[in-house]
C-alpha cells in the first residue's frame, strides 16, 4: 500500500516535471504568435530591421548573429575540447585523470556572468588594442564561449571514447599502428557519433547563453560583416529588452524565444537521434 | 526525486509569483502603489524607503514598467501614482500632473577625448552614424564608437527627442541596457561616446557641454542646458489622502533634498 502511494507520488511528480515543459512551450507560442501573424513570417525572419516600438519586427540580424557566434564558439572550442578529451582518455595516467576530469568539468560550474566580467575586464580590451573596433565583438564572444562549451564537449567526448571496445585498439596496435595512428584511424572513427552528439549539445549551449554574451558582444543590431564587428543575438535581445516592453513588443520577444526555441529543440533532437544510433 | 522536487517547487514557485503580480488591487488605506517610469523608480524606491521609515504602517510599493505603462496603471486606478520620465502627451492631460525634479542627460566621453563641447547638431551626426572619425572633430582618425540605450528605454526616449528629432539611431550603435553600463564602456574605451542620467556621472568619464552649455545642476534646474527632462507623478482626479501625503513629501525640502543627494536636480 505504502509501496504504491510513494510509486504514485513519484510519477505524478515525474509527469509535473513534463507537464512543466509543456507549458512554457504553449506559453512561449501563445504569446509570440500573434506578432509572427502581424509583421508576416517573412518579414519577421528575413528582414534586419528591428524597432519594435515602431512596429519593425524583423530579426534577421540577431539570427545571423546568433548563428555566427554559436559557430565560432564551436570552431574555436572543439579543437581544445577534442584535444582534452584525447589526451584525458588517452595520454594520461589514470591518477591524473582522476584530477584532471573533474577540474574541466568545474568550468562548467562557474557562472556566466563571472565569464562575461572577465570577458569585458581582460580580453575586450585586447581585441580593441591589436586587432580595431570596439572590442565588444563576435570574437570576443566566441572566445568566451568556446572557453564556456569545452567541458560539456570534453566530458561527452571523453565518455564516447571510453566506450570504444579496447579490442579495437589492441587490434590496431597489434597491426603495428603507433599509438597516435590507432587514435586517428580507429578510435575518434568509433566514437564518432558520441563526439558529434558532444559537439551538438555544445552548440546548443552556446546558442542560448545569454548573460556573457550580453557583456561581451557590444549588442549593435547591424548584420556582422567582420569579426571585430559588434552583435546581437537572440537571447541578449531578450534580456535586454523584456524590463521595458510592453504590448507588441512584448509579443515580438516572445516571438524571438519561439526562434531560440525551435533552433535548440532541434539540435536536441539530432543530438538524441545520433545518440540512440550509437 | 530531487530533481522532480526542484521541478515542482519551482512551479510552485512561479504559480506564487503569478498570483503577486496578478493581485494589482491592494488599496488598502494604507497602502500605495506607485508605477511607472524604470528611470525615476530607483529614486522613488529610495524615498518610499524613507518615507515608510517614518510613517511605520504604511506600504509602499513601487514598480517599474515604463512612464508610458505607468500613466495608463495610474488611468486605470491599478497605481494610485503613476511616474513619467517624459512630458504627458496630448491624450493624457485629463490626468494631474506634477513635476518632482528634472533630470539632465550627460553626453560623456572618455577623460582623455580632449573634446569638451558638441552642438545638438554634431550629436545628431554623431549618432546616426554620419560623423564617423574622432578627425571630423579635430582629434585622432579614430572611429567613434557610439553607444545607445536599449529599445523602450525612458532615457533613450528622452534622447531621441531632444537629439536625434526626426533622424534614428543607426543600427551600428553599440548598446547597453543600464546607465551604469554605458558608463563601464565609455570609462574603458577612449573612443567612445554615449549619454547617461546627470546624477550617475562621476569621475571615470567626462560630461561635454552641449551647445556650449555645461551641465550642472544650475543650468539643468533653470532650462539653459537643453538636454533634461522632467521626472514627473501623475495622478487621476483627487488623490487619496496617502498619496497627497506622499507626494507633499517628495516635494517637501526634505524630500528634495533626498533626491539631490540620489543625483537629479530639485526644483525647489
Amino acid at each position: 500500500m505504502n509501496e504504491k502511494i510513494i510509486e504514485k507520488i513519484l510519477t505524478l511528480l515525474a509527469f509535473s516535471a513534463i507537464g512543466l515543459l509543456l507549458l512554457i512551450t504553449i506559453f512561449i507560442f501563445k504569446e509570440g504568435f500573434p506578432v509572427i501573424v502581424k509583421a508576416g513570417i517573412k518579414d519577421f525572419l528575413f528582414s534586419a530591421k528591428w524597432a519594435p516600438t515602431k512596429n519593425h519586427f524583423g530579426i534577421l540580424s540577431m539570427i545571423i548573429s546568433s548563428l555566427a557566434v554559436t559557430f565560432g564558439a564551436i570552431i574555436l572550442g572543439v579543437p581544445l575540447a577534442l584535444a582534452c578529451a584525447i589526451t584525458l582518455a588517452e595520454f594520461c595516467p589514470r591518477r591524473l585523470l582522476v584530477f584532471l576530469k573533474p577540474t574541466i568539468e568545474l568550468l562548467a560550474g562557474i557562472p556566466s556572468v563571472v565569464y562575461g566580467f572577465l570577458g569585458v575586464i581582460l580580453l575586450v580590451p585586447l581585441i580593441r588594442e591589436y586587432l580595431g573596433g570596439p572590442g565588444l565583438s563576435l570574437l570576443a564572444a566566441s572566445i568566451i564561449l568556446a572557453i564556456m562549451i569545452l567541458p560539456t564537449i570534453t566530458s561527452i567526448s571523453i565518455d564516447a571514447l571510453q566506450a570504444v571496445p579496447l579490442l579495437f585498439k589492441e587490434g590496431a596496435l597489434a597491426m603495428g599502428a603507433t599509438h597516435w595512428q590507432a587514435i586517428r584511424l580507429v578510435l575518434l572513427p568509433a566514437a564518432r557519433s558520441g563526439v558529434v552528439t558532444a559537439i551538438i549539445l555544445g552548440m546548443a549551449r552556446a546558442i542560448g547563453e545569454t548573460m556573457a554574451v550580453i557583456m561581451v558582444a557590444g549588442n549593435s543590431l547591424k548584420i556582422p560583416v567582420s569579426l571585430v564587428d559588434p552583435v546581437r543575438t537572440l537571447t541578449s535581445t531578450i534580456a535586454l529588452e523584456m524590463g521595458y516592453s510592453a504590448g507588441d513588443h512584448r509579443t515580438a520577444l516572445f516571438a524571438a524565444g519561439i526562434v531560440l526555441f525551435i533552433f535548440i529543440m532541434s539540435l536536441n533532437i539530432l543530438a538524441n537521434l545520433l545518440m540512440r544510433k550509437k | 526525486m530531487g530533481w522532480k522536487q526542484t521541478y515542482l517547487f519551482l512551479f510552485l514557485l512561479i504559480c506564487l509569483t503569478a498570483q503577486g503580480c496578478s493581485s494589482k488591487n491592494t488599496s488598502r488605506s494604507h497602502s500605495l502603489t506607485i508605477a511607472g517610469s524604470t528611470s525615476v523608480q530607483p529614486f522613488a524606491e529610495k524615498i518610499a524607503e524613507i518615507f515608510m521609515e517614518i510613517n511605520r504602517k504604511v506600504v509602499l510599493n513601487v514598480q517599474g514598467g515604463g512612464s508610458t505603462a505607468g500613466i495608463k496603471a495610474c488611468r486605470e486606478k491599478a497605481a494610485q501614482i503613476g511616474t513619467s520620465s517624459r512630458e504627458l502627451r496630448p491624450e493624457e492631460h485629463d490626468l494631474t500632473k506634477r513635476i518632482i525634479a528634472k533630470d539632465g542627460i550627460a553626453v560623456i566621453v572618455h577623460p582623455d577625448n580632449p573634446i569638451h563641447n558638441l552642438t545638438i547638431e554634431q550629436l545628431r551626426g554623431i549618432f546616426s552614424g554620419k560623423f564617423r572619425s574622432w578627425s571630423q572633430f579635430g582629434w585622432i582618425n579614430k572611429p567613434i564608437f557610439f553607444v545607445n540605450r536599449e529599445e523602450g528605454s525612458g532615457t533613450r526616449e528622452a534622447f531621441e527627442h531632444l537629439v536625434m528629432k526626426k533622424e534614428e539611431v543607426s543600427d551600428e550603435a553599440l548598446v547597453q541596457d543600464s546607465n551604469g553600463s554605458v558608463r563601464e564602456i565609455i570609462a574603458t574605451n577612449p573612443q567612445a561616446i554615449g549619454y547617461i542620467s546627470f546624477g550617475i556621472v562621476n569621475h571615470q568619464v567626462k560630461a561635454l557641454s552641449v551647445d556650449s552649455i555645461k551641465p550642472t545642476p544650475v543650468s539643468i534646474k533653470n532650462g539653459q542646458y537643453a538636454l533634461s527632462r522632467p521626472f514627473i507623478f501623475v495622478v487621476s482626479g483627487k488623490p487619496e489622502p496617502l498619496a497627497q501625503q506622499f507626494i507633499n513629501f517628495v516635494l517637501s525640502k526634505e524630500g528634495q533634498q533626498i533626491l539631490e543627494k540620489e543625483g537629479l536636480v530639485g526644483i525647489l
